[in-house]
């Protein structure tokens, strides 16, 4: 065990701070150094920002795990690198690789089974923000069980024509195009019936109508697909293959989710919200039940970091990550809620006023975050899918005899 | 960087995982418990002889010079074996014997303690549940030891006690070759059989001193991590045993471990135990590396392990149904183990208390 970078990466650190000396300015940190999210919508990036990404890739710190050709950083797999440009980025109040389904799902999928044409047409463009993207797999009837989506797609001489809906689709207002997965065969079984299409939103026939989610706001929306006609090479991958087309893709999601940065600026909050509350004359944070719960929260919190310092280890010495791989995702989603949960109970009676009200404790803030953890629980497969895979792929337990996948 | 175990650690692990699933499977740990000492010559010795007790002392005092995580490595193998022996107390008093600037001291010690030849342990507590520094009530006069001690580990077998007193500079730590006429023990009927409690009076005992607060908190962040790591390694055994009988288990044609509501039981057990691995392997880097984070660390990781520990213990009791409850199934041993390791040196409570001021909240 060894927690110091030793001179290579020191070295490397040094490089990475010297090329973010040069290349983002505090003028840009004070115009465009706003925090990334991870969930919620997305934004096509100012210019400022795509040009200083391309200088980014450019050196090899952006997209390092794709290739040149494509747009991509290419640099051979070295997690600690990785892991030391992430913090100096963040240090720096840099742009990192953008967010959203487009860079962490479509883009592999496409490396994976795309043709050179849609390689070329999408995935530069993508990893630089030119296109966006919304992700088209749930639908009202099929959720968690995804190979019972409906929506159809049929061949008519070289078009696709699509009838139906999907639904939850984050940034379906701003998104150029959709990848989507529809059923094409529709005689096929239930997994073998599915293709990959990409769908340019712009298509005649196609509907987005915003849901309105518990938050108040709508980040979510219905896609309605009214005879939506796209060109038959707008498939990825064979006819009735889509679903394994897209298996590789719903592995970068969870990874996407499982990021404890969020966390620690929470906790951060927490604290502040804790000595800035006043209960009954007293600072909350001199209650001992609270304090208590506040140390709890924490270590967890410091359990999922460490945690991420460990799976980084394994992969960098060539380990399978195996069971201790599973856990993020579910861990720190969990610990979220836990977060959130605790902030309304150090708001007190606080808790009871609404986000952007003057007079709520750190302007509701905390109140839009518990209803926020109850989403990301749900995001990226349920908490409850979650367990399930962790107990047959990662303990070895058997399938429910009643699911038949 | 690298978060992680090096082969030697890991040969280390897995060479007392052997030693301790051959010679002490749960049937020894079972005629042990029910022994009248709880202590058994040739388990102690056999440990002893894998160089155990000399991990924790310097190789120019004749020992391993090891890093504390490989200690913390070895506890979590007792508690996964469910180890009956004297064992945390005595690694933790080595420790702080070790940590002694007296070389003369040291030299007199620490090869009979990392050959097994003498069983030491630790007395810090005292009743009311005062483990702190500024709560001791044992007082040092001179070169004498007075006071009353509570839930000290095989204090009644251990010949060398290392107490934690306050003298005229302070609280600190003192050394007590055991002898009948100052020093009374009295045996406590605890819930686990497999490590021995006892009260001691010490009556103007001679004593040697060790070192200051520093010393006594060093001794405390050794204990606070080796029971967390032990908690790890008990709560870890706990799933593997539930998970390997709800795979055999058979209910309503299928095994039990098919339906959703028990797999997700499991499945939750997993995700919580398996990131807290990390948080006694990193208080025990610190406590060797990051000292000025140790404290703090190793009282995390205590709170949190012990809880868990329980948690695991009472999920895997109750996934095995009415065999759980009985006597004759090994899980309860564990169970009762969690009940010491969350109790012992303070309880959860009291060390997020800790954790909190220790943090400036």
């Amino acid at each position: 065990m060894d927690l110091s970078y030793n001179a290579e990466y020191q070295a490397f650190r040094t490089e990475v701070r010297a090329f973010l000396d040069g290349h983002w300015s505090d003028g840009d940190r004070a115009a465009h150094g706003g925090s990334e999210v991870l969930i919620g919508r997305i934004t096509r990036p100012e210019p400022r920002v795509t040009e200083f990404r391309m200088r980014a890739i450019e050196a090899g710190y952006l997209y390092r795990n794709i290739p040149r050709q494509w747009g991509g950083g290419e640099q051979p797999f070295d997690p600690l690198r990785s892991a030391i440009i992430r913090e100096e980025f963040k240090r720096a109040r840099a742009p990192r690789e953008m967010v959203g389904q487009g860079p962490s799902m479509l883009v592999f999928t496409l490396l994976e089974h795309g043709t050179e044409e849609q390689k070329k047409r999408f995935i530069r463009s993508t990893l630089l923000g030119e296109v966006l993207w919304c992700q088209g797999y749930s639908e009202p009837g099929a959720g968690s069980d995804l190979a019972s989506l409906r929506t159809r797609a049929e061949l008519d001489g070289d078009q696709w024509v699509i009838n139906g809906q999907k639904i939850w689709t984050s940034n379906a207002q701003e998104a150029d195009w959709m990848f989507a997965l529809v059923r094409s065969e529709p005689d096929a079984p239930k997994h073998d019936g599915i293709s990959y299409l990409l769908i340019d939103m712009k298509t005649p026939g196609i509907t987005v109508r915003p849901l309105r989610q518990m938050t108040g706001e709508s980040d979510f929306n219905e896609v309605f697909f009214d005879n939506a006609r796209v060109p038959r090479s707008a498939i990825v991958g064979d006819r009735g293959k889509g679903w394994i087309v897209s298996r590789s893709t719903l592995k970068y999601e969870r990874a996407l989710i499982g990021d404890t940065d969020i966390n620690r600026r929470t906790l951060d909050g927490l604290v502040m919200l804790a000595r800035a509350i006043d209960r009954r004359g007293r600072p909350a944070i001199e209650d001992p039940v609270l304090r208590g719960r506040l140390v709890e929260v924490e270590t967890k919190l410091i359990a999922a970091e460490l945690h991420s310092m460990r799976l980084l280890t394994m992969q960098s010495r060539g380990e399978e990550p195996g069971l201790p791989g599973m856990v993020p995702k579910l861990y720190t989603t969990q610990l979220s809620y836990e977060m959130a949960r605790l902030a309304m109970d150090i708001s007190g009676d606080g808790a009871a006023l609404a986000p952007g009200e003057p007079e709520a404790p750190a302007m509701g803030m905390f109140v839009h975050a518990y209803l926020w953890s109850l989403g990301i629980l749900i995001a990226g497969g349920t908490a409850n899918i979650q367990r399930n895979i962790i107990a047959e792929r990662g303990l070895g337990l058997p399938r429910d005899a009643s699911q038949k996948r | 960087m690298d978060f992680g175990l090096s082969a030697e650690q890991k040969a280390l692990a897995a060479t007392v995982r052997r030693y301790l699933a051959e010679r002490c499977p749960i049937a020894r740990v079972r005629t042990i418990m029910d022994s009248e000492s709880g202590h058994d010559a040739g388990l102690w010795q056999g440990l002893m002889d894998l160089g155990i007790g000399a991990l924790p002392v310097a190789e120019a005092d004749g020992g391993m010079g090891a890093e504390f995580l490989d200690l913390a490595l070895v506890a979590e193998e007792l508690g996964y074996a469910c180890t009956p022996g004297p064992f945390l107390g005595s690694l933790v008093a080595t420790i702080a014997i070790a940590g002694a600037d007296d070389s003369d001291l040291r030299a007199r010690w620490l090869p009979r303690l990392a050959s097994g030849e003498t069983i030491a342990t630790f007395a810090v507590g005292e009743s009311g549940g005062r483990w702190d520094a500024g709560e001791i009530a044992a007082r040092v006069d001179g070169n004498t030891v007075t006071g009353a001690k509570s839930l000290v580990p095989y204090g009644s077998l251990a010949d060398l006690h290392v107490v934690a007193a306050v003298g005229s500079d302070g609280p600190g730590l003192w050394l007590v070759a055991r002898d009948s006429a100052s020093v009374s023990t009295n045996e406590l009927s605890g819930n686990d059989r497999t490590r021995r409690l006892s009260s001691v009076e010490y009556r103007g005992s001679e004593a040697v001193m060790l070192g200051g607060a520093d010393a006594l908190a060093r001794l405390r962040d050794a204990a606070l991590v080796l029971v967390a790591a032990d908690a790890y390694g008990g709560a870890r055994r706990c799933l593997e045993m539930a998970r390997e009988y709800v795979l055999v288990r058979e209910q309503f044609g299928q095994p039990v471990g098919a339906f959703q509501a028990v797999k997700h039981q499991l499945a939750n057990l997993a995700v919580e135990i398996e990131p807290s691995l990390s948080l006694w392997w990193y208080a025990a880097h610190a406590f060797d590396r990051i000292r000025d984070q140790a404290p703090r660390h190793a009282a995390l990781a205590k709170a949190f392990s012990c809880d868990l520990f329980d948690r695991a213990s009472r999920d895997a009791t109750e996934l095995h149904g009415g065999i759980g409850f009985t006597w004759e199934f090994d899980l309860h041993l564990w169970f009762r183990r969690s009940i010491f390791d969350r109790a012992f040196f303070g309880d959860s409570h009291y060390h997020r208390a800790r954790a909190a001021s220790l943090a400036g909240w």
